[in-house]
């Protein structure tokens, strides 16, 4: 097979697994919203079989790790796949996203078996966040966009987009361990708003300058957009969230509208950290980095004048 | 040497998430012993206090339980189930409050029953919703439903627990080592289903009929602060001093939002 052919097979994989890793953080989202987290006290069997009777909550549940075992499975022939046939990066990205996975599972476990949501559950939604971004990443790794020859892009801007992106995508993770903490009992509702300011100034910022720097180069133009629209999606999503955990609170049960609503702020979530890493990703692929810039900076000059600049000099 | 650090560092969070949590429930829990010195009760001397629990207001209406989740569960009920969160009475007697000795027995000490209390599951409902019983007292759990259900007590300064009865298995017996108020209990199957385990230091508690009526017999002369606990309305504080062979009145008047104006 040519190895075109090889890398394209291997990046439709890694988007097959990116998309059931969605189908899986849903299935966990679920399992909260239900409230069934506990309904299947044992782990790796449930009620001491394989299919346990699937009735109420237990439904949840088992859908999440049935789901779980698929994206395991995939991931595993991911790995190999990329051992075999990817570049450096990718094989290594491969093996963490495995690695990932694996802890993912036995985190899981540690909250069936010992409870303690607050510290289980929202370690084990930060890992899904952490795999599910590796999972992405290696999709756009293996992509023939990244694999092609790309002219790079000069940013003469400050900060340098390279590392706003960066930043933005960290906070956005920070957010979601927030959100996460706040879902299952570790924090309050503020430290998760306070970031709700933070995350929202650094995304409009990034997207502003992914527009008015390089609103010509549609790879990153794109993204940007994505990543806005993600944004404007989860706002209104968290506020009617915040209201439907109100309404929760005197409630006997989960009700439809908390369930869809809650979800969907996860999967959001999830998606908006996706596109802000591919967006973070992209300016790596596509711009220079600073030290680049300012040494072409110095030639261009000295090509002009005959002088060195001040920052060469150093 | 980058790798090896990455490798190594994610090998350490991964132990310490494994082996790190959860080491606050030590399965081996036993009573707290009430040691030093105590004094013996006195049954020639001993009172008791008699009262009942009302509800000033209308309670806000609760809407009823959606069972459709489990047909089973909407099968066994052909009426609407509204939650027991607020019984009352169309003369404001409120059941479903426990009446307990908060405070002033604190030189006594007290045998365990031995018999067991009994949480039923029927219906996909908890019977009773409200459990009291003493520490170290057996607490059985039966499920008479065709159906499975998990049993997740949560409490802070006992053992948690999480176990699953199907239908036809036999009763789970577990107890509490310490004294705690109102442990919540929930079945994760049927998020509906949600009770309180009240786990006592003394036997001097009870929980209120469908016509709000409690006793605390037995008890020695003294002076006690009495607490009732209700679900939703919190809770209501009341001394009272009771002189040998003395039998109290006490009521209890919770007040709905409405009532109390706020």
């Amino acid at each position: 097979m040519p190895e075109t052919e090889k890398l394209q097979g291997v990046h439709r994989f890694a988007v097959a697994t990116a998309s059931v890793t969605v189908l899986l953080l849903m299935a966990g989202a679920l399992v909260t919203s239900n409230d069934a987290a506990d309904s299947v006290p044992d782990w790796p069997l449930a009620y001491g079989r394989i299919i346990p009777p699937l009735v109420g909550g237990i439904r949840y549940e088992f859908a999440h790790r049935v789901f779980a075992a698929a994206v395991s499975v995939l991931t595993l022939v991911l790995a190999v796949w990329l051992a075999r046939s990817g570049a450096r990066i990718a094989r290594k990205l491969g093996w963490t996203a495995l690695g990932l996975i694996i802890a993912q599972a036995l985190l899981g476990a540690l909250r069936v078996l010992r409870g303690h949501p607050a510290v289980t559950a929202t370690m084990h939604a930060t890992l899904a966040q952490i795999f599910f971004v590796t999972v992405v990443s290696l999709a756009l790794l293996t992509s023939a966009w990244w694999q092609r020859d790309l002219s790079l892009l000069d940013d003469r801007g400050s900060p340098r987009l390279r590392p706003l992106a960066a930043v933005t995508t960290a906070a956005v993770f920070v957010q979601l361990i927030l959100g996460a903490g706040f879902r299952h009992g570790a924090f309050g509702i503020l430290p998760h708003l306070i970031g709700f300011v933070v995350v929202t100034f650094l995304i409009v910022w990034t997207c502003r300058a992914v527009r008015k720097r390089f609103g010509q180069v549609r790879d990153l133009r794109r993204w940007g957009i994505m990543l806005q629209a993600f944004l404007g999606t989860q706002v209104l999503l968290g506020v009617a969230a915040y209201w439907a955990v109100a309404q929760a609170m005197q409630a006997v049960q989960p009700s439809l509208t908390y369930v869809v609503i809650t979800v969907a702020h996860v999967l959001v979530g999830a998606l908006t950290l996706a596109s802000s890493v591919v967006l973070t990703l992209s300016c790596y692929r596509l711009i220079r980095p600073k030290a680049v810039v300012a040494l072409r900076s110095a030639m261009e000059t000295t090509r002009a004048g005959g002088t060195r600049p001040e920052s060469s000099r150093a | 040497m980058k790798t090896k650090l990455f490798n190594l560092a994610l090998a350490a969070a991964l132990a310490i998430a494994i082996t790190g949590c959860g080491k606050k429930e030590d399965t081996n829990e036993q009573p707290v012993a009430n040691s030093n010195a105590k004094k013996v009760i006195d049954t020639s001397t001993v009172g008791s206090v008699t009262g009942s629990v009302t509800l000033d207001g209308k309670p806000a209406p609760i809407k009823p339980i959606n069972m459709s989740a489990e047909p089973y569960c909407l099968k066994a009920h052909p009426n609407p189930v509204i939650p027991p969160e607020v019984v009352v009475n169309d003369k404001g007697d409120l059941a479903n409050v426990v009446v307990y000795v908060k405070d002033g027995l604190a030189d006594y000490n007290f045998d365990t029953p031995k018999e067991p209390v009994v949480l039923n599951q029927q219906g996909c409902m908890y019977d009773p919703h409200i459990i009291a019983l003493m520490a170290g007292q057996t607490f059985e759990v039966k499920n008479d439903d065709q159906t499975t259900h998990n049993i997740h007590p949560m409490p802070k300064d006992n053992r948690e627990w999480n176990k699953s009865q199907p239908p036809g298995a036999s009763p789970i017996d577990e107890t509490f080592g310490r004294a705690e108020l109102a442990i919540p209990v929930k079945c994760n199957v049927h998020p509906w289903m949600k009770s309180y385990i009240f786990v006592f230091k003394n036997p001097y508690y009870a929980v209120t009929s469908k016509d709000g009526k409690f006793t605390l017999k037995d008890l020695p002369p003294g002076t006690y602060t009495i607490e009732a606990w209700q679900e939703k309305y919190g809770v209501l504080d009341q001394t009272v001093t009771i002189g040998a062979k003395e039998s109290k009145p006490l009521t209890f008047t919770f007040k709905t939002a409405a009532a109390s104006g706020d």
